[in-house]
């Protein structure tokens, strides 16, 4: 039998394979975040100084909003020939398809972050007036926050009237606290006002929380019937 | 059944009618503030009331992950929806007061903030409640409430960062009262958790009687029109 890293590792590999070959969700997430972009710089036309003030907020708006976009296609595809019923009945666990399903949104959304962060420096003239580097742990931790409770909720609105609507309304209250921190550490480092480090603390005990709680539950959830 | 309901429903109006009351006409005027004060018997308790309620449905909904016991669940949905309400009336109180004695409506401070992330997460349980198939709603609202509890003490760390203008909590915290205020905010308080407990029984009552005539509709559309189980 296979072992269940082998399980996650066929699945990611398969996820990243179809998406390598369609490109549907890393197209329509960076287009969908340059939009976000371009209309608020519209909107606001910051100086530099202010745009340090905002950008935090600006960027993470940005990121959670195209991850929706790739977090409501996760499961979808799993809906065609019945693979996700496949799936159920088979002995394979559970969780080996929640880690492969999030390691997969990770990897999309963190690749959309590094594509769309040299926008957001040229477009705000942003220079980071503390540690930078702390940028680097901030969107690993942020990135997970944001896609383990998504991967979650998508699984859990995949038999919900209106799918794609119920994702945001179930996501974004409880990632209220993740994107506060995300947020707030950000401004923090572009302008160098404050230490970053209580929000990263705060971030990665967030994510070992929601992380093992989502494991212990992610069965449940998907057997639900 | 329905005697006891009864008698305790009329027990609770005369409690709130006592407190009312105690609230507008026993308890002392605030110093500085004035009448605007008296808004804190209402405030007060049915902060404390949305709490206790949203506490026994995160329990409820443990012990429905793990007995899958039907009970459990409609006592959940009953909690949530009461403590929607009734965090609801936090939130519209709060103003109310707020604008005389703060001069603002409406500021980001720790407790107003979390008030209203929790009433946010909990709308949202109502809507999973009512989007999702019913078969499987139970579980899906299980591990939502589970979920949304675990994100109360990120919720409270996170806004603790900032600025607390919010008055200091009058128990257990640094702030004193005036004993007669106390016993007439413990009097409302106990005619509130009356009144929530008196709402969520009779919309458990109604809840129960839902499911029956669903499961009676389900079974008689099982029959052919001869009346036997196909």
């Amino acid at each position: 039998m296979t072992p269940p890293t082998g399980i996650t590792r066929a699945t990611l590999l398969k996820d990243l394979r179809l998406e390598w070959r369609s490109k549907d969700a890393i197209n329509s997430m960076l287009f969908f975040s340059l939009l976000v972009v371009v209309v608020f710089s519209f909107s606001f036309d910051p100086t530099a100084e202010e745009s340090r003030q905002i950008a935090g907020g600006l960027i993470w708006v940005a990121f959670l909003f195209a991850a929706v976009v790739a977090l409501n296609q996760t499961w979808a595809r799993e809906l065609r020939n019945q693979v996700l019923d496949a799936y159920r009945v088979s002995p394979a666990p559970a969780n080996s398809l929640f880690l492969a399903k999030v390691l997969g949104n990770f990897i999309f959304v963190i690749v959309l972050e590094a594509l769309m962060t040299p926008l957001f420096i040229a477009f705000y003239r942003l220079r980071a007036l503390g540690p930078a580097w702390q940028l680097l742990p901030l969107a690993m931790f942020g990135t997970w926050a944001l896609v383990v409770n998504g991967t979650f909720f998508a699984a859990m609105c995949l038999r919900t009237r209106s799918r794609e609507i119920m994702l945001p309304l179930l996501l974004f209250p409880i990632s209220i606290p993740a994107l506060l921190a995300m947020v707030q550490a950000t401004t923090a480092i572009l302008s160098g006002e404050s230490s970053a480090r209580f929000w990263i603390v705060l971030l990665s005990t967030y994510d070992l929380v929601f992380t093992t709680v989502c494991l212990l539950i992610f069965e449940t959830v998907l057997n639900a019937e | 059944m329905s005697k006891l309901f009864f008698i305790f429903a009329l027990l609770t109006l005369l409690l709130l009618g006592y407190a009312l009351h105690a609230a507008l006409v026993t308890a002392p005027t605030e110093r500085t503030m004035g009448d605007v004060q008296r808004i804190f018997y209402y405030h007060v308790p049915s902060a404390w009331t949305a709490f206790i309620l949203f506490f026994i449905n995160f329990g409820a909904s443990v012990y429905y992950l793990i007995k899958r016991n039907p009970t459990a669940d409609i006592v959940a949905l009953v909690c949530a929806e009461v403590g929607v309400v009734f965090c609801t009336v936090v939130l519209i109180t709060g103003p109310i007061w707020a604008r005389p004695v703060w001069g603002i409506w409406w500021t980001w401070d720790m407790r107003l903030t979390s008030t209203l992330v929790l009433w946010l997460i909990y709308v949202s349980y109502l809507f999973l409640r009512r989007f999702s198939s019913s078969g499987q709603t139970p579980t899906l609202a299980a591990a939502l409430a589970v979920l949304g509890a675990l994100c109360v003490p990120f919720v409270y760390f996170s806004i603790w960062f900032f600025r607390t203008q919010h008055p200091q909590p009058v128990m257990g915290g640094g702030g004193s009262i005036d004993p007669r205020m106390l016993h007439v905010l413990l009097i409302n308080w106990l005619a509130f958790s009356c009144f929530a407990f008196l709402v969520c029984w009779s919309r458990y009552r109604l809840e129960r009687l839902q499911r029956d005539v669903d499961h009676a509709h389900a079974m008689e559309a099982l029959r052919d029109p001869r009346g036997k189980l196909r």
